[in-house]
């Protein structure tokens, strides 16, 4: 899923102690009957298939929520593919988890949903997946409306706030419009319009999909039409691009401050890209205990705090309030992990991304086609790395 | 339904969407929703575990006082529901001792 960020992060470690990992993403699995240009799931998911067992996420579960994990979000992929995601959120929410799931809605039944909520799932957050395929045929095909309107009606009979989001890009920016009309339309409580970020597939599609900007403008305005417009009846959240901020965002509320995701296959990650860092090992919970994972592991330790930092980091007198901001982004774009988040105007990197926004006011951006998230497609980049 | 509509005969329970419970992990009660978390201070997490939809303001505040051994607490958990309701985290009955007299005459 391509919103695991959480919009309003717990915010209450101490600088000083380590508290618990509040926050836990499972990534249930990388199967995804979608094909995203921006998905998160790293580009080489396809060599990664290999799920835990049902019995393995239960105690990794218990083990959280021993340390003091309250936040679970189920995610993927597309988490409906377990088939024992009821049974997952049952667990958790008899331990005392406050259980998010994040689904397309695909594959979504009305007898499943219900089975859900007995199990005790507190939250649902349906996304809008496939921006250029599925957008275009939600834009233009009243019957995939019809089917998102159906999912939605169920959510919202069930008593759930109906949360929508919607990552957009440059190649569906100029449809925020109709995209917004057509949330309320389904009776939408939120609509988070996020703009991709730029890691994993989306990283790999960034040309084509960066927005300028002028469509970034065009797209404020649109929503603070809308924003008055509807006052309370829909709150609408808008994430602009970092490339045309000036400093970063701390990542993830701090490296191993408050995250931790699990991806299909058990590998624990302070952020659920983290896996693509460089001479960093990460720990499976099927080798570890979480309390191991989460306060003795070289993975989790390495960007905590501000030690680690270079310059111009190091000396810096933001350097507490964005710690750097993402390692993910630094090593994409610095090639250096612990190098300052290029996204900041005091790196030496900085001007790889004014190049990239720079290149996106340009009318046609790239000649290169879209590469969607598919297995093939996953092997043959995953190849190029290893090469 | 704005916090005016809070009187004595008011039943708060924890909003929807909100889940509370006590943390050892963090020695604190904790209102929990979608994919974030308020830690509550003693007093904040002391009022809001008596919203159960069965007491009614009036019960709570009398509960409080006798658990704390104080008294003239009525204004602070008032002030504080109305915060609160504010917030989505309590929520009553429109109705509940709706006409706001009522509490007066009872009492
Ligand atoms: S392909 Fe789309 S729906 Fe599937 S996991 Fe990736 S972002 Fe989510
Ligand atoms: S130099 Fe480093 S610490 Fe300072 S603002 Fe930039 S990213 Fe943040």
């Amino acid at each position: 899923m391509s919103t695991v960020l959480p919009s309003s992060p717990p915010s209450l470690t101490s600088p000083h102690s380590l508290g618990p990992p509040l926050w836990l993403l499972f990534e249930l699995t990388y199967k995804c009957p979608l094909q995203c240009v921006f998905c998160y799931n790293p580009v080489d998911f396809a060599r990664h298939s290999q799920e835990l067992p049902t019995a393995q996420w239960l105690r990794v579960l218990r083990e959280a929520r021993e340390l003091g994990s309250v936040q679970l979000g189920l995610s993927g992929g597309e988490p409906l593919l377990r088939d024992d995601l009821e049974e997952i959120t049952a667990e958790a929410h008899r331990l005392g988890f406050y259980t998010n799931l994040i689904t397309s809605g695909v594959g979504l039944t009305e007898s499943r949903l219900r089975a859900l909520q007995a199990a005790g799932l507190d939250h649902i957050q349906i996304s809008f997946q496939d921006s250029t395929r599925e957008m275009n045929d939600f834009l233009s095909h009243t019957r995939t409306f019809e089917l998102k309107q159906r999912v939605a009606g169920w959510i919202k009979a069930l008593g759930y706030p109906m949360v929508l989001n919607c990552v957009v890009h440059r190649l569906n920016i100029d449809h925020l419009d109709s995209i917004i009309d057509m949330a309320v339309r389904m009776g939408a409580d939120y609509l988070e319009i996020a703009n991709a970020q730029y890691y994993s597939w989306a990283h790999v599609n960034r040309d084509q999909l960066l927005p300028s900007r002028a469509q970034l403008e065009a797209a404020e305005r649109t929503m603070n039409e809308w924003r008055a417009r509807l006052g309370k009846r829909m709150r609408i959240l808008f994430v602009v691009p970092d490339y045309y901020e000036e400093r970063p965002k701390r990542c993830m509320n701090g490296w191993g401050s408050t995250f931790m995701t699990v991806t299909p296959d058990g590998t624990a990650l302070p952020c659920h890209t983290a896996r693509m860092l460089p001479g960093l090992s990460f720990p499976n919970v099927t080798h570890n205990s979480m309390r191991e994972i989460w306060f003795d592991s070289e993975g989790f330790n390495r960007f905590r705090g501000t030690g680690w930092m270079k310059e111009p980091c190091a000396s810096c007198e933001e350097r507490e309030r964005d710690l750097g901001g993402c390692r993910c982004q630094a090593y994409l774009l610095a090639q250096d992990p612990a190098a300052a988040d290029p996204v900041c105007a005091k790196s030496p990197q900085h001007h790889v991304v004014t190049d990239a926004v720079a290149n996106a006011q340009r009318p046609v951006v790239s000649e290169k086609p879209l590469i969607f998230r598919r297995r093939e497609e996953s092997l043959a980049l995953s190849d190029e790395v290893i090469r | 339904m704005s916090s005016l509509n809070l009187s004595d005969n008011t039943r708060p329970s924890i909003g929807r969407g909100f889940r509370l419970q006590w943390e050892p992990a963090q020695n604190a009660h904790v209102l929990l929703y979608p994919e974030g978390m308020v830690k509550l201070n003693m007093a904040a997490g002391e009022i809001l575990k008596r919203c159960t939809g069965e007491l009614t303001l009036g019960e709570i505040v009398i509960d409080l006082e006798r658990a704390f051994a104080r008294t003239g607490l009525q204004d602070d958990v008032t002030g504080f529901l109305g915060i609160a309701h504010e917030k989505g985290w309590v929520d009553w009955e429109e109705g509940d001792g709706g006409d706001v007299s009522d509490g007066r005459w009872e009492s």
